[in-house]
């Protein structure tokens, strides 16, 4: 047993001084290697600090990038502590895996991988209060209470609040926190109520919150242009012409050192060629930018365009695979006996992040050390890759996080981090670098396009029993493009007896990457599309062919792979029932669709209601959704903005989003021909949480997925055409374009 | 020389070239950083603020083309009592994910009360069609809106 200390105030700079004046500041890593090693060995820091006036401060652990977690996480910490949500103020923590773990947004995991652990912090806390008290009064622990931030005893009328105990409390043993007892989910009073995020006084006023709104003194201002074809050369620019633009301090070319291999973004996600230009603002950057007339090396990539990408799919799909993924039962003998049969070609586009807030980073390198402010979902990655490129210890870099403007996996990569990083290394001064959104949308990690050959056959009673996809995609050789790859147990897999999973690799030379439910996004759209023409085909209602397709099973697989059936019934049938499904008269174009999807541990299905008129346009009335992502909804406000958000997200890449590659380029370079949806086309989405005994998941993703399937199938629903590519083709759902 | 701009009942001189937008003027030379950056050709609304209560996008107005209008921004909009209103209902219900738009979208929504005490839907998406929300709160952004304006939310 060990005793805790009081954090130095001076080792990591979101410590203030003020927790050594007397307050407690509780210090852990892991909760339980603190414990083993008596929170000695480790650089601990303090998730909870409480100052002498109750003020309780608590240290959020991830990247906050409009998923709520900086207010959720310590929630978690508030509810075992015991306080009132009034009394907290919450702090963003630095990048140090050494003391917080994983710091990651991405894979919806915040919730599930700290539910547990963060909770304990605060019921230590609070045990550790109880024993300050007790210890105080002389009165056994158990007879002593807590409750909106003060431990009492009742016997003898006494109270204190945490600020009067916090330094004694400071000199307490610390507990096992696995010995702790954890609240009874009826006694919450801060988990499961809707609550503000903690930065909502600062957006709604336009407080410096972001990584552009960074200001360090002596600050410049740098852009950085990099080839249109990705990773190609700088052969020539004019650099004295940007340098005699008024304002402009600096301009080089960029040579970088052999990118680090396989980051998440694969080699492109280094620092690529390209050339800096550093200025007294961004708009005197961006004018000596103009003047460079850059000249490129010619490039291999350079012949790849989106239509020659169709081409090569078709002719793979008529040719054997290259390889299969998954095989059960015999597809060919089955699709022989099947009594009503369909064979289709579904594609979708390579798409953009398009986060609002553009690429940017501020790095300020003195002395040796650099130290970074950073947007980023995945800061440690980024010191590696920083640290590897520019030559340093990892230990000479320090990443303060900032609040991201949107994240959707974009900022999985740090790539801009790195050339920030470089450009204020070689200026000799502080220096905010800031992507254009022209850059952006040109600089993506896209989401890759694919195409999937289909046949289903399903027998006289309605059953599913033959399903191939003959999946093509992106790659090389035996490696998938970064989410290129196809999961093998991805629905329907396990729950068709005759099934083929088969791939084909379409040689890449444009970055990919995960974007917001990676690979669900767009997988869904194929495997519930393709359901609903199947379920056409054996004249089934859409919601019952599915409800048979799952079956009377439970969980389906082992962990992490397990689907729950029974689960995924919950929510089809609850969709079901607030749509008013089958029960609905519906006006003439327009049309109802229903899909589901499993992913990021979470069960959705959602129905989708939509109209299309005589000119091929569509519009979305409204979107019921059902969700199952256990039995705790940490903060109901943010996690229903979540799931709105992300349907309203999915239609908005249905109807709306691509990106074409042309001579090894980005052709789309802003909102102007990358349109997202605006405010008028965003329909109502009516959302349900049902409660089931699993442990609490994420949902930042997993209510994306079904609502692309589910408006096209609507679309079919309201005029008879099938959505096999997307964005949607208004011409395509014109009646013209129908009797051809 | 410079340019001298009147922005929240402040008075600044920005020493900047006349063709630099009025959103970079602001961001870099003066330190005022609500408006955003998201597109720099008017099409996302980020940058939004009033000039003599007018949405602009700040992004396309040229410093020398502001001469004596009075510039408000996210950062005074609550100083008046339609701005104080919205952010009012922006804070109650919580609209924001990321937030990075919103500064754009509070501004577009307080002129609109402004000039339309009582917007209809078909108002708030007309006045709002300019503002892209990437997290795609428009759900909460017409309901605050709603709020803000005195009129019943809908679900």
């Amino acid at each position: 047993m060990s005793r805790t200390r009081l954090e130095n105030p001076s080792r990591r700079g979101v410590i203030k001084a003020g927790a050594a004046a007397g307050g407690l500041a509780l210090s852990f890593s892991t909760l339980a290697s603190a414990h083993a090693k008596g929170g000695r060995d480790q650089a601990l820091s303090a998730y909870v600090r409480i100052a002498p006036d109750g003020i309780v401060t608590i240290v959020a652990k991830n990247p906050e990038i409009g998923q709520g977690v900086m207010t959720s996480l310590p929630m978690m910490i508030a509810e075992e502590l015991d306080v009132d949500w009034s009394q907290v103020r919450v702090e963003q923590a630095d990048n140090n895996p050494a003391v917080f773990g994983r710091q990651v947004a991405g894979g919806s995991t915040s919730t599930p991988l700290n539910w547990e652990d963060l909770r304990r912090v605060g019921a230590t806390a609070r045990a550790m209060l109880l024993d300050a008290a007790s210890q105080t009064w002389g009165t056994p622990v158990g007879e002593c209470a807590t409750a909106s931030g003060a431990v009492s005893h009742a016997a003898s009328g006494r109270k204190a609040t945490y600020g009067q105990l916090c330094a004694k409390a400071a000199t307490c043993v610390i507990p096992d926190p696995k010995s702790l007892r954890l609240k009874d989910p009826a006694d919450y009073r801060i988990i499961g109520q809707p609550i503000a995020q903690a930065d909502t006084p600062k957006i709604v006023t336009g407080k410096p919150l972001f990584g552009i709104d960074v200001r360090l003194p002596g600050m410049l201002y740098a852009t950085y242009e990099k080839a249109p074809v990705f990773a190609a050369k700088v052969a020539a620019a004019d650099l004295a012409a940007a340098r005699s633009v008024k304002g402009v301090r600096k301009a080089f070319i960029v040579e970088p050192p052999p990118p680090m291999a396989g980051g998440l973004g694969g080699p492109l996600s280094g620092l690529l060629p390209g050339v800096a230009v550093v200025a007294d603002s961004w708009w005197s950057a961006k004018k000596g930018r103009e003047q460079l007339n850059i000249r490129w090396a010619e490039h291999p990539t350079a012949t790849q365009t989106s239509a020659d990408f169709d081409v090569r799919a078709a002719a793979l799909a008529a040719s054997p695979p290259e390889r299969n993924l998954r095989k059960d039962g015999d597809f060919t003998a089955a699709l022989k006996t099947a009594s009503a049969k369909v064979e289709a070609s579904y594609a979708y586009p390579f798409i953009s992040h398009a986060t609002l807030e553009p690429q940017n980073c501020t790095a300020r390198f003195t002395g040796g050390k650099l130290e970074i402010w950073a947007p980023t979902q995945m800061p440690e990655m980024g010191r590696q890759l920083v640290a590897s490129t520019l030559g340093l210890k990892p230990d000479d870099i320090t990443i303060h996080m900032t609040r991201c403007g949107g994240g959707f996996g974009r900022r999985l990569m740090n790539d801009y981090m790195v050339e920030a990083a470089w450009i204020a290394r070689a200026s000799g001064a502080p220096v905010k670098l800031l992507w254009s959104r022209e850059d952006d949308l040109r600089h993506d990690f896209y989401r890759p396009a694919g195409y999937h050959f289909l046949q289903g056959g399903v027998d006289p009673s309605g059953r599913l029993i033959a399903w191939r996809d003959h999946f093509v995609t992106f790659g090389q050789g035996e490696q998938f493009a970064s989410s290129a790859q196809m999961n093998p147990l991805e629905f329907p897999a396990r729950f068709v007896p005759n099934y083929a999973l088969d791939v084909s690799l379409i040689p890449l030379g444009v970055p990919t990457g995960p974007l917001r439910a990676p690979g669900s996004n767009a997988i869904a759209f194929v495997v519930q599309s393709f359901i609903d023409e199947l379920a056409l085909a054996a004249s089934a209602d859409p919601i019952e062919f599915r409800l048979k397709l799952l079956g009377d099973h439970g969980l389906v697989g082992e962990a992490p792979g397990a689907y729950h059936a029974g689960r995924m019934r919950g929510v089809l049938k609850a969709a079901a029932e607030m749509s008013g499904w089958g029960k609905t008269a519906l006006a003439h174009g327009m049309g109802m669709g229903v899909a589901f999807h499993f992913s990021h541990q979470g069960y959705f299905a959602e129905v989708v209601l939509a109209s299309v008129s005589d000119q091929g346009e569509v519009k979305v009335h409204k979107v019921w959704v059902a969700a199952d992502v256990g039995r705790q909804i940490v903060n109901p406000s943010g996690a229903l903005n979540q799931v709105q958000g992300s349907v309203i997200d999915g239609i908005s890449e249905a109807l709306g989003q691509k990106i074409t590659i042309e001579a090894g380029r980005v052709v789309e370079s802003n909102f102007n021909d990358y349109p997202l949806l605006r405010m008028p086309d965003a329909p109502k989405v009516e959302v349900k949480f049902l409660k089931t005994d699993f442990p609490p998941t994420g949902l930042g993703e997993p209510a994306l997925p079904p609502v692309v399937p589910a408006l096209a199938n609507a679309i079919f629903a309201a005029c008879g055409v099938r959505v096999r590519s997307l964005p949607i083709d208004p011409a395509a759902l014109k009646p013209t374009a129908k009797a051809a | 020389m410079g340019y001298r701009l009147i922005i929240n009942g402040k008075s600044y001189d920005a020493d900047v070239d006349g063709e630099m937008p009025l959103l970079w003027a602001m961001r870099d030379a003066l330190g005022i950083v609500g408006p955003k950056y998201g597109c720099g050709i008017g099409y996302c609304g980020a940058c939004t603020v009033h000039m003599d209560g007018v949405s602009v996008r700040s992004c396309q107005v040229p410093v020398s083309a502001i001469g004596p209008a009075r510039i408000t921004t996210i950062e005074g909009v609550g100083a008046g009592d339609v701005g104080r209103r919205v952010q009012a209902a922006w804070s109650a219900l919580d609209v924001a994910q990321c937030g990075y738009c919103q500064a754009g979208q509070i501004m577009s929504a307080t002129a609109l009360i402004a000039a339309n005490p009582k917007p209809s839907d078909a108002d708030i998406d007309a006045a709002m069609a300019g503002n892209l929300c990437r997290c795609a709160t428009y759900v909460r952004i017409r309901a605050a809106i709603k709020l803000a304006s005195g009129q019943p939310q809908e679900a």
